[in-house]
Parts: structure tokens; C-alpha cells; sequence
């Protein structure tokens, strides 16, 4: 049932569209929303209050109060009235038990009064203790919102992007467009945001974004806007805040009931929808909105059986009575009136939540009868009805009692909270605003206080006795307006590092794995085949994830000393040292090899995970001390592979003219060189114990020089190995892995490496630390052992002793098939770490005797490295 | 945590694109005490007001610099590089 033609209407009459409501179909305009649609084929009822199961109906028309959301193709909470129509949408209900129009919960309303007063849950279902949980799923199920499919997919994609304006102007009325036309004319680059997808505005010297939503603004002039499917993060040096004012309900017995409706709704049905909204209106107002209603509702053909203007007459007592939720007549001071719709306007209160939420002071404007944003700070402005201008509300339109015996009297629609509930609040001592807001969720619904923040501070005031200025508001936080969590969560997007032979680790059938954010390969499939190729023949790995560092200058040779417990100012260029990167607590950060490549030149290699720690650290340490000293990180530069095993150095010496000898190239060099005609640093170190070269090249060179190693040491029996053999492979030798077998209390005594730390040495990061702990003695200590039985314990498995206390964990395990045995690494108290001791450790729930080691279980001597 | 920081070298940039390592720390120039030591790497004066502090530009240019900041309100009343490593060629 449309009007004629109304001028300016919204709808296109010539294009339908149909969507289903319940399963029923319902025909629609182009420009409908689903709300105005679903108003014109009849439906009133547009949802069920969240505490009593109420009737709702429209009220605000403006996407903004809690009563028309509805589940839009799976999406809860959708706000119907504002929401365009789609073709074939899937609209249905929430929180109804049954039907919107019969809804068994409805009882609560009728029966539940004396039982569930405000915070009744906390007071009366504490005990029995034991049966919380089963009145709490009861209450969610019963109470509350939409509902979320547990298992349901994301409703779609959602993105987030980062933007600057020069000016940002929230809110597209007369006055947010005069002051970016303004701004615009100072040659500002200005961009324009309005809730309203249907708002047009010439795009002239700025931009506009419709529908974008404005949640809040954070501290660096941060405005994020909700554009739908995007969350626009804006940066903005000034920002225009021109939210309008927002229409305020009276406060009355059944102000709730379908039919009460703000004037603002009254005119979008009316003016953009062409809808008659009821058939006997009846206006009471305290301001000029209700009287614009009256006359639109007249021109619409509604019969009006009276219009009230509180600014004139006073009015003591106002209740609507209803029957079956929908309104049937009101009572003005005893005076009777039958009609099916009600408007009521309370006047209109500046939108001031985003101002308050920029650092604006709200104060009470006694003569306008509304709170005021005042103090506005630097970078914001305030224009329009937000900053009070047009605001003439002469008296504050009072808030009837609830009388004995009448309807609810709603000071809170969202929460269901009527002034019973708030003076129940102020009797209990909850006498503050933000305490009664805690207490009775008032201003804690999905309208953000928007019609519920006003009324309730004046229910507050009268009960209280005391001046709303003195009263105040509570706090206004961000979001302003409801978000879809998916915005705030944005796109996931999960970064990852290859190195740049990832592409040939899967096309060798390579299980990949996550390390940090690298990609690396767990193996190629058969671990201890890969092991056994290391150790039988010769192996390879790509290692390109290791951090490099090149650190060059006059002084830095003497900050590798400050930094490290090592020494480095003896080393000899083309030289290789093992070193361990500590804390001023002496704690473990990071470890790996520095060689020196001249003088003044050493390459630091890193964990893979803690190359960007590492620089981060000796970039601050630089800054600290300020020597002469360079730090170029060449991780990404380089890629690198580590070549190992007894036919190593056979296959060294058919990829480079390099001498290869044990005497020209022995054990701990560096030397540059040409290896399969790619310049290259060959490091000579025992990285997994075996006669190895490790060696650093160009990253683009990767799968060139990759594809030639494998082809040339394909008769030797090369074999590629991953992380995994690459751990059993160290394990034998007890090298320590940095975070897996330390953590952030290890330090380098306890982790069983006296011979790192140069106590000699003048100072360097945390030989205090480290002087403190030699002088107290070890308390724990790092050590290998392998078990008696052959079970392998996992890793944080505990370790047990005699009288069977937790004296320790294992943080490393493995079945070795080279050696026959299981064996790991553990923490256990000092008197425990001696070559041979027996301890138990936790496999299975029972106990397994292990043995301590403290040589590597793998060519203890070393000799394999050396040969 | 959504404010600005002018780094000395790319000019104000989103917080988010720094890493902060709290409020600046001597180190002790002697061998301290263990008190003295335990107090130099674990108590902080934790000020209610301006502090200053290391911030490290780690989306960015990768400079380290000191910040002298309101705890309270997130002004950020100046950022320098620290004197020594100001280097002198570039």
C-alpha cells in the first residue's frame, strides 16, 4: 500500500524487487529498504525485545535503535530499516520463540515482572553454585541478539586500508557539506564520510564516501570508517564533526509498544517511501519535529486525532495502551484518544559521542534542556546541530512515572530497562551515572546511548532529585556504532618468507613447514634416510634463512667484543668462532658464526627467527654507544646452503678451482671463491657435525647453484635433508638449539658453554650477570642423555629423580639410527649433571631411567669435523 | 596506542610502525652491585608523565632514537637522535 507519487521519493516504481521474509515472498522498490518494504506489505512487528520478548516496531527509521534487526542472509543484528533491499535475500527474525507475532518468551513481559528486575541474575541464580552454567546457557539462549552460527563460514571478505585527509568531515547534512566545501576552498584535500548509502552529494572539490561510518576518534587524529566491507583507517590532521542531533522518545508508560514512532521515521516513510505509516496518529512533541510530523502525516491522508506540544500545554501524565504489543489509544492526563500511531519527540540532543571521544567536555545547556559538547580540542571542530546550533528545545520534555498498575515505562529499549530498574539502582546506592550504567546496562545496547542516554539521565534526575549538569553523562566510547567483527579483524593475511630454492624443495617432494615466518623444508620424506646420507655420503641443506649481518668499521672488532662473551680482537682474518649472543641478564638471545673477512669486516650469521632481534640489538647497542662501526643486514641478499658430510670435500673440489685440502681449507676458515662460477663465501663449520661447507651467494643464484651441486654430487650419493634430520644430525653433537633447548632464563654457564664466556675481557653484555652466576655456582644445567630403554619422552617431558619431585625438563628428543639409542637434551640440577648419573624422566605416565652425558654422543672428539 | 611519532629521519608516522624499548636505562659504568644490577635491568621508574624513552623505527628507516613522551596524554614533546651516533658523513 504506496502513496501517490510523493516529490523527492526514494523508490523507483519501475524496477521491483523480490527477497523472502520468513519464507514468504515480499515485493519491493528499487530504493526500498528491506525495513520500508516490509512496512508497506503490513508487517509491524519487526522484532522482540531482548529481555522481556516485547513487540518492537520501527521507531527511528534511521538505521540506528535496536528494534528492526533482523538475521539478513545469515548475517545477525542487521539493522532492516536501513538496509537496501537485495534480490533474494533471505530475511528472517531473532530472539523470537516461535513468531514474531506469538512469542512464547513473551511470558517473561506478563509473568516475570517481580522476578527478573534488574541484575536479577546475578542476585538470584548464584545459588546453587554448581547450576551457573546451566542458567547462564539458558539466559544467553534466551536473552540477547542475533546468534552467530558456531560453525558458519565468514560472510565474506573484509579489508582494511590505510588513508590520509587533510580534513575528514563526518557527517554529509547542510553543515558537514558547507564545511567541506569550505575546507575544500582552502585548497585542503577533503574527504566527506555519511552513513546514508542514499545521500547524494555533488562530488565536487572533495570526496565522498556513502556509507561509510565513522566509529570513533583515537588519539593522532585516528578515524576508522566502517564502509561495509572495508574499514577505512584514516588519518586525519583536522576533523569536521557535523553527526547532526538525534531525536529523543519520551519517556511514558508503553513508549515501547509498535506504533510509537519519532518523527524522523515519519518522514522517511512518508517522503522516501511513499507509506502512509498508520491510519489516527495522535503527536505529542517538545520541539518543531513533531509539529513538521503532524503536518506531513496530514498531507499523507492520516487522520490526526490530536497534537500535543508539551512547550504549551503541560501535560502531567502520558501512558499508551496497547493489545497484543500494538498500540490502541493513549491517555493524556486521563484523556482518552483512540489511535494506531503515536509520535513522540523529546526534543533533539547534539550527537556529541564522537567529540566526547576526542577529549570534548559535555556540559548541560539549562535553558535548551540538553548536554553540549564544550572545549573542543585542537584538530577538531564541531559544526551544525552536533555543536547545538538549531537546537531550541525551551523546556526538557519531562519523563512520566510508570503509574501503578499501567504498561512498563522504558528509559532503555536496547537493554530493557525501565525507570523501575534505575530507581531500583539509585535505592541500592548505585547513586553515581556510571555506576547505574554498569549496574543496569542503560546505554550499553546496540544504539550506544544514542536514545537512551538522555532519557535515562532524567529519569535519574527527578528520582534523584538533583540537576542533570551535576548528574553529567557517562563515558561516550568507541565504536560509535556497531561493527561487524570481520571489519575490525580485516583480510588475514599470513606473510611468508621463502627463500629462493622454495621452489625446488617442492618440486622435491618437500614437507614444508612453518619456522617463524620462513618456509622450510621439514624433510623430503624420509628423515633418517636423509640423516644416513649425511653421515655415509654427503647431504645438503638450504639455509638461506639464517640471518647475515655484515658489521664493518674501524671499531668492530671492539663491539663484537662489547656485545659478545667471546673474544674476537685475536681473531685471525679468514677465521670462523662459534659465539653466543647474550643479555645484560646474561640470558641467551641468539646464537650462530662470526668470521672475519679483513680487519675491519666480519660476517655474523644468526638464528633464522632471531635475525631481525639481532639487528634490532646491535642497532641499539650502536646507538647506545655510538662507535664507528656499520651494520648492514644481508639476510634477504644472500642465500646459502650448508654441504656436509664424509664425501663433502670430494664435491668441493669439482665445483670450485678453490684449494679444498684439509691444510688449505681447514676447519673454522672463511674464504671467498668461485663455486659453480658463483662468487661465493665458503664457510668451513661443523654445523651438523659432519666434515661441512656452509656457503653464502647471491640470492638469484639460488636454484642454479642448488640444481649444480645435486647433479655433480649425484654419484657421491647426495641427497637433500631438511629441518628435521638436520635436528638428529645436532642433537648427536649436543648443539644447542636457541629457543628449543634454552629459553629466556638460560644463560651460557648453565647451558654447559664455559669456554664461550671471557671473563677476562675488560666488559661486554652481561658479564655481571654472568660473574654473579659463576660465583653463586650452576643451579641447573644444560646436558645430553639417552635412555635406557629406547622410548622416546616428549619434548617438556619432566625429569624426575630418586624421590620422584620434577627436578628438571627435557627439551629435545630423538631416536638416533646412527647411534642406536634415544637421545636428548635436558635441564636438571647441577649435582645431577655429571657424566653417567641416573635420573628418570616422564614417558607415558610412567618413569624412565635415563643416562646424563656431557660429551656428544656423535664423534665426541670432533675428529670427523677436522678431517 | 594510536598517536603520532615524528621519527628524526621519515617525519610523523603511525605508532604502530615503531617498536618501543621503554624508558632510557644507564648502564651501570662500574661493576655494580647484584642490587644495583638487579635494579638496572628490572626496576623502572614507571613515570606518570614525561618520560624519556628508545623508540626503533622497524617498518621504517631502522634508526634507533630517544622520544621524550607524556605517559599520561601520548604528546610526544620532541625526538632526537642520540648525540654519539649522529654520524658525521651523511
Amino acid at each position: 500500500m504506496r502513496l501517490p507519487q510523493q516529490l523527492g521519493e526514494r523508490i523507483d516504481r519501475q524496477r521491483r524487487v523480490t527477497f523472502s521474509f520468513d519464507g514468504r515472498r515480499v515485493e519491493a522498490f528499487e530504493g526500498d529498504t528491506i525495513g520500508s518494504a516490509l512496512y508497506a506489505a503490513g508487517q509491524r512487528v519487526f522484532s522482540r525485545s531482548f529481555k522481556y520478548h516485547r513487540p518492537r516496531g520501527l521507531l527511528c527509521c534511521s538505521g540506528s535503535c535496536p528494534n528492526c534487526m533482523m538475521k539478513v542472509d545469515d548475517v545477525p543484528n542487521v539493522r532492516v530499516c536501513a538496509e537496501p533491499v537485495r534480490e533474494g535475500a533471505d530475511v528472517r527474525p531473532q530472539n523470537v520463540f516461535g513468531s514474531l507475532d506469538r512469542d512464547l518468551l513473551s511470558a517473561v513481559d506478563k509473568f516475570g515482572g517481580p522476578f527478573t528486575p534488574v541484575g536479577f541474575y546475578y542476585r538470584t541464580m548464584i545459588r546453587p553454585r554448581w547450576a551457573w552454567p546451566y542458567y547462564e546457557s539458558f539466559l544467553r539462549r534466551v536473552a540477547g541478539l542475533g546468534h552467530v552460527h558456531k560453525h558458519g563460514r565468514r560472510s565474506g571478505r573484509y579489508d582494511v586500508e590505510h588513508r590520509r585527509a587533510e580534513v575528514l568531515v563526518v557527517g554529509g547534512g547542510r553543515s558537514g557539506r558547507e564545511a567541506a566545501a569550505r575546507h575544500a576552498a582552502d585548497g585542503k584535500q577533503v574527504v566527506l564520510v555519511d552513513e546514508n548509502p542514499y545521500l547524494e552529494i555533488d562530488e565536487g572539490d572533495f570526496e565522498v564516501i556513502t556509507p561509510g561510518r565513522a566509529l570513533g576518534i583515537w588519539e593522532g587524529g585516528l578515524v576508522p570508517v566502517d564502509a561495509g566491507r572495508i574499514l577505512y583507517r584514516f588519518r586525519a590532521e583536522h576533523i569536521v564533526v557535523a553527526t547532526g542531533a538525534i531525536e529523543q522518545p519520551l519517556v511514558f508508560p508503553g513508549n515501547d509498544l509498535v506504533g510509537v514512532m519519532l518523527p524522523d521515521a515519519v518522514r522517511r516513510l512518508v517522503d522516501d517511501w511513499a507509506i502512509k505509516p498508520g491510519k489516527r496518529a495522535v503527536v505529542v512533541t517538545a520541539d518543531e519535529g513533531g509539529r513538521e510530523a503532524a503536518d506531513r502525516l496530514r498531507r499523507a491522508g492520516v487522520e490526526l486525532a490530536g497534537v500535543f506540544d508539551l512547550r504549551r500545554e503541560r501535560i502531567r501524565e502520558i501512558a499508551a495502551r496497547g493489545r497484543k504489543g500494538r498500540v490502541r489509544s493513549v491517555e493524556l492526563d486521563g484523556f482518552r484518544l483512540k489511535c494506531d500511531l503515536l509520535v513522540m519527540s523529546g526534543g533533539r540532543q547534539p550527537a556529541y559521542s564522537l567529540l566526547a571521544q576526542a577529549g570534548a567536555r559535555i556540559e548541560y545547556d539549562d535553558e535548551r534542556g540538553v548536554f553540549l559538547p564544550v572545549e573542543i580540542p585542537d584538530g577538531v571542530e564541531a559544526v551544525g546541530a552536533a555543536a547545538g546550533d538549531g537546537i531550541s528545545t525551551a523546556i526538557p520534555a519531562a519523563t512520566y512515572n510508570g503509574a501503578a498498575g499501567k504498561d512498563k515505562c522504558f528509559a532503555c529499549i536496547c537493554e530493557d530497562v525501565t525507570d523501575k530498574d534505575l530507581k531500583r539502582a539509585i535505592a541500592e546506592g548505585f547513586d553515581s551515572i556510571e555506576l547505574a550504567k554498569r549496574y543496569t546496562t542503560v546505554t550499553m545496547g546496540p544504539c550506544q546511548g544514542r536514545f537512551c542516554q538522555v532519557p535515562s539521565i532524567r529519569v535519574y534526575g527527578r528520582e534523584s532529585e538533583s540537576d542533570l549538569g551535576r548528574i553529567g553523562t557517562t563515558t561516550a566510547r568507541p565504536p560509535w556504532t556497531p561493527v561487524e567483527l570481520g571489519l575490525l579483524a580485516g583480510r588475514t593475511h599470513e606473510p611468508a618468507q621463502r627463500t629462493s630454492i622454495h621452489h625446488r624443495h617442492e618440486e622435491l617432494g618437500a614437507k614444508m613447514m612453518w619456522t617463524g615466518t620462513w618456509r622450510r623444508p621439514h624433510s623430503y620424506g624420509d628423515p633418517e634416510a636423509e640423516v644416513q646420507a649425511v653421515h655415509g655420503a654427503v647431504g645438503i641443506i638450504d639455509v638461506s634463512t639464517l640471518g647475515k649481518l655484515i658489521v664493518t668499521g674501524p671499531q668492530a672488532a671492539e663491539f663484537l667484543e662489547r656485545l659478545y662473551p667471546n673474544r674476537f680482537a685475536d681473531m685471525k682474518i679468514g677465521r670462523i668462532r662459534y659465539a653466543v649472543l647474550g643479555t645484560d641478564a646474561g640470558r641467551i638471545m641468539d646464537d650462530g658464526t662470526i668470521a672475519r673477512l679483513d680487519d675491519e669486516t666480519f660476517y655474523v650469521t644468526t638464528t633464522s627467527t632471531g635475525a631481525n632481534a639481532v639487528l634490532e640489538w646491535f642497532e641499539w647497542w650502536n646507538a647506545v654507544w655510538g662507535m664507528d662501526v656499520e651494520i648492514v643486514n644481508v639476510t634477504g641478499a644472500l642465500a646459502a646452503v650448508n654441504v656436509a658430510g664424509p664425501r663433502a670435500r670430494e664435491l668441493m673440489a669439482r665445483l670450485t678451482d678453490l684449494e679444498v685440502s684439509n691444510e688449505a681449507l681447514a676447519y673454522l676458515d672463511a674464504k671467498h671463491g668461485r663455486v659453480a662460477g658463483i662468487p661465493s663465501l665458503i664457510l668451513r663449520i661443523g654445523f651438523v657435525g659432519e666434515l661441512g661447507y656452509e656457503l653464502h651467494f647471491a640470492s638469484p643464484y639460488g636454484e642454479y647453484l642448488w640444481d649444480t651441486v645435486l647433479r655433480r654430487g649425484e654419484d657421491l650419493g647426495i641427497r637433500p635433508f631438511g629441518l628435521e634430520p638436520q635436528r638428529i644430525l645436532r642433537l648427536e653433537k649436543m648443539h644447542i638449539l636457541v629457543g628449543q633447548d634454552t629459553d629466556s632464563e638460560s644463560n651460557a654457564l648453565e647451558a654447559n658453554m664455559p669456554w664461550i664466556v671471557k671473563f677476562d675481557k675488560d666488559d661486554f653484555v652481561g658479564k655481571w650477570a654472568l660473574e654473579h652466576v659463576r660465583e653463586r655456582g650452576p643451579r641447573e644445567l644444560l646436558v645430553g642423555f639417552e635412555m635406557e630403554n629406547g622410548r622416546v619422552p616428549l619434548e617438556g617431558a619432566q625429569v624426575v629423580l630418586q624421590e620422584r619431585r620434577p627436578a628438571g625438563r627435557v627439551t629435545s628428543a630423538r631416536w638416533s639410527r646412527e647411534l642406536h639409542r634415544v637421545i636428548g637434551m635436558a635441564w636438571v640440577p647441577a649435582e645431577v649433571a655429571k657424566e653417567g648419573t641416573v635420573f628418570y624422566v616422564t614417558v607415558n605416565g610412567g618413569f624412565d631411567k635415563a643416562t646424563v652425558r656431557l660429551r656428544p654422543f656423535f664423534d665426541p672428539e670432533g675428529e670427523r669435523l677436522r678431517s | 596506542m594510536s598517536f603520532l611519532l615524528p621519527c628524526p629521519n621519515c617525519g610523523p608516522r603511525p605508532v604502530e610502525e615503531f617498536s618501543c624499548a621503554g624508558e632510557v636505562t644507564v648502564r651501570p659504568k662500574e661493576r655494580p652491585t647484584l642490587r644495583e644490577l638487579a635494579t638496572y635491568i628490572y626496576f623502572r621508574k614507571n613515570v606518570a608523565g614525561v618520560q624519556r624513552e628508545w623508540w626503533f623505527h622497524r617498518l621504517g628507516c631502522e634508526l634507533w632514537f630517544q622520544a621524550e613522551r607524556d605517559t599520561r596524554t601520548n604528546d610526544v614533546l620532541l625526538t632526537e637522535l642520540v648525540e654519539p651516533a649522529v654520524r658525521q658523513e651523511s
